[in-house]
């Protein structure tokens, strides 16, 4: 019956952002291909988000749930996956390009044998009705299109926040499907033992929407405070660049570009970045880039929409109360 | 102990990488090679086990065109013990599943209890051969690891991974498949006693034939994802300085800005 799958990434019960975009944009290419839209839940209990997913244009929502899955591994999702693929034959499945979702997506398509296209930014289908992609390389300095062969299932994770969600229809159910697998402890070969918050409840870089980022223009740790201020009254999170952290002004979780994160968020605010290479390459593709920076020759300028040419400790913290202003009207 | 270190020759990170005319491929032209940076964190993590330990072997997996061999060099100088080179113009032009499938038969036959990688190489960002590596290997595999405990037994290890906001805490039976990333050490440089002495370390060229796998199956026959073209990303318009006397102003005019103009907060 084929159907293009979209492999649905949830966190304590609450379906990610990143699978609705990437719905959105499945469902388009479910119905030129006359092909049935799907999802896959796996979990402990994940029946409850099948109505959302439904209402993102899921047509069928399969929920593979056991008390051995509650934990995400690596091993013990891809068995499961990899064995309703095999049952189920769908043409195309796609992941969200979160930690866990390249992780599953390798591993899947390795066990498959089939083709696996990683953190796309765009997806569509060639003439031959194939999945076909592009995806950014080289940290961003290049774009390639890529095609697949006609192994099934074609498979691509999706990079967060750059695909559109469109609104969802609460009226649309789906049908929901339920598979009990056979899993055993045993499978996820390894054993997770704890999960080590630091981030709080704060989203990730690479899923964030506001990024205030900072260089070594920050002079050091103690610092960062007025940038934290900044991202608070925004919405959003804090960055870094690798200098500042090289210098172990912030964690290495913090650092966006080529050895460290690529993002792209709606407004990415860079103080006290010159910009190197590296750099560009992790966060060219935000949406809105504004730059704070002493020196007007710094390569950030080229690639900001607006730049500040000025001490950036005089300009952050009027900033971060102008926007207070304008949140508050 | 004996360990296997997977190692990637990619451009370096300052480079300017450009598509070459046609558009199928990059233009390499002028371009410095290195060792992928997370694979200095793998080869660094494989030396201070086998210096904690006092004994065992660090053996550098490499496939990769001729050049190649420089970038194993380094790591053998690094202090590696020797090199696998799957030198052959078959394995190149393929994807991460023929380039994986490669390296678990290279490995398949060698002797090894631990085998770490890089968690992706900055060239093609795929992020996908360790993971395929050790499906076909039948292994446990974990990317993205920041820190790395053995047991007393040698049997397993206790490895911390990057997680969005956080971070896991894992037991993983060895052999396994590690993925380094930054993080998890400081590479040390190669010294020059190390440099002097990797000249004469075995690095053993591997042929097609050698591995038992035929042209179909590797490389660009045999991979099941190809770039079609390849173009740089949209440039972005040079944007406007803000102006203002004072920097409340600048700052009061940025902020308008990003209300009105750009609609982003």
């Amino acid at each position: 019956m084929a159907g293009i799958w979209v492999y649905t990434e949830h966190k304590d019960g609450k379906v990610k952002k990143v699978t609705f975009e990437i719905l959105s944009e499945a469902k388009k290419l479910a119905e030129k291909k006359g092909e049935p839209l799907c999802t896959v839940l796996v979990g402990s209990a994940v029946e409850a988000m099948a109505s959302t997913v439904g209402s993102y244009g899921a047509q069928k929502v399969y929920c593979v749930e056991s008390g051995d899955l509650a934990t995400y591994t690596t091993s013990g999702f891809t068995k499961v996956l990899c064995e309703l693929v095999k049952q189920e034959n769908p043409s195309i499945v796609l992941f969200g390009a979160s930690v866990n979702g390249k992780d599953l997506s390798a591993r899947v398509a390795g066990r498959l044998g089939v083709g696996l296209a990683t953190d796309c930014t765009g997806i569509g289908l060639d003439d031959a009705g194939r999945l076909q992609v592009r995806r950014p390389m080289f940290a961003g300095k290049v774009s390639a299109d890529v095609a697949f062969t006609d192994a099934t299932p074609q498979m691509a994770s999706v990079r967060p926040n750059v695909l559109t969600a469109s609104e969802p229809d609460t009226a649309s159910k789906p049908e929901v499907v339920k598979v009990t697998p056979t899993v055993k402890p045993e499978d996820s070969m390894v054993s997770v033992k704890e999960v080590i918050q630091t981030g709080g409840e704060k989203v990730d870089l690479t899923e964030a929407e506001i990024i205030v980022s900072g260089g070594r223009g920050m002079k050091g740790p103690e610092n960062y405070n007025i940038l934290e201020e900044l991202a608070d009254v925004l919405g959003g999170v804090v960055g870094a660049s690798r200098s500042a952290v090289d210098a172990g002004w912030r964690p290495q979780s913090d650092q966006v570009g080529q050895s460290g994160k690529v993002v792209t968020p709606n407004l990415y605010i860079a103080a006290g970045i010159s910009g190197a290479i590296q750099h560009l390459a992790g966060m060219g593709t935000s949406k809105v880039i504004v730059a704070i920076n002493k020196d007007p020759e710094a390569p950030i300028f080229k690639k900001a929409d607006y730049g500040v040419v000025d001490d950036l400790f005089k300009v952050v913290p009027p900033l971060t109360e102008e926007v207070k202003k304008l949140k508050s009207e | 102990m004996e360990i296997i270190c997977c190692l990637k020759q990619v451009p370096d990170t300052e480079a300017e990488i450009r598509p070459a005319a046609g558009n199928g491929e990059i233009n390499y032209e002028g371009v410095k090679f290195v060792v992928n940076v997370y694979d200095e964190y793998a080869v660094e993590e494989a030396l201070k086990i086998k210096e904690k330990l006092g004994a065992g072997t660090v053996t550098i997996v490499t496939l990769g065109p001729e050049r190649a061999a420089e970038s194993i060099r380094t790591g053998l100088a690094m202090g590696a013990d020797k090199a696998v080179h799957l030198d052959d113009p078959a394995f190149l032009g393929g994807d991460s599943y023929v380039t994986a499938k490669a390296l678990a038969k290279a490995i398949e036959g060698m002797n090894y209890e631990l085998i770490f990688c890089g968690m992706r190489a900055i060239d093609d960002d795929s992020m996908q051969v360790g993971h395929i590596l050790a499906e076909f290997l039948g292994l446990p595999s974990v990317m993205g690891i920041v820190k790395f405990e053995l047991s007393d037994d040698k049997k397993k290890a206790t490895v911390h991974r990057q997680v969005e906001g956080g971070t896991e805490v894992l037991e993983v039976p060895l052999p396994a498949v590690l993925g380094a990333t930054k993080g998890l050490n400081e590479p040390r440089y190669p010294s020059l006693p190390g440099i002097m002495k990797a000249k004469k370390k075995e690095l053993k060229p591997l042929k097609l034939a050698d591995v038992g796998l035929s042209e179909g199956e590797v490389g660009k026959q045999g991979a099941m994802t190809k770039v079609t073209a390849f173009s740089l990303p949209p440039l972005r318009q040079a944007g406007k300085i803000v102006e203002g006397d004072t920097p409340e102003a600048k700052a009061a005019a940025v902020a308008k800005l990003l209300r009105e103009e750009a609609k982003v907060i």
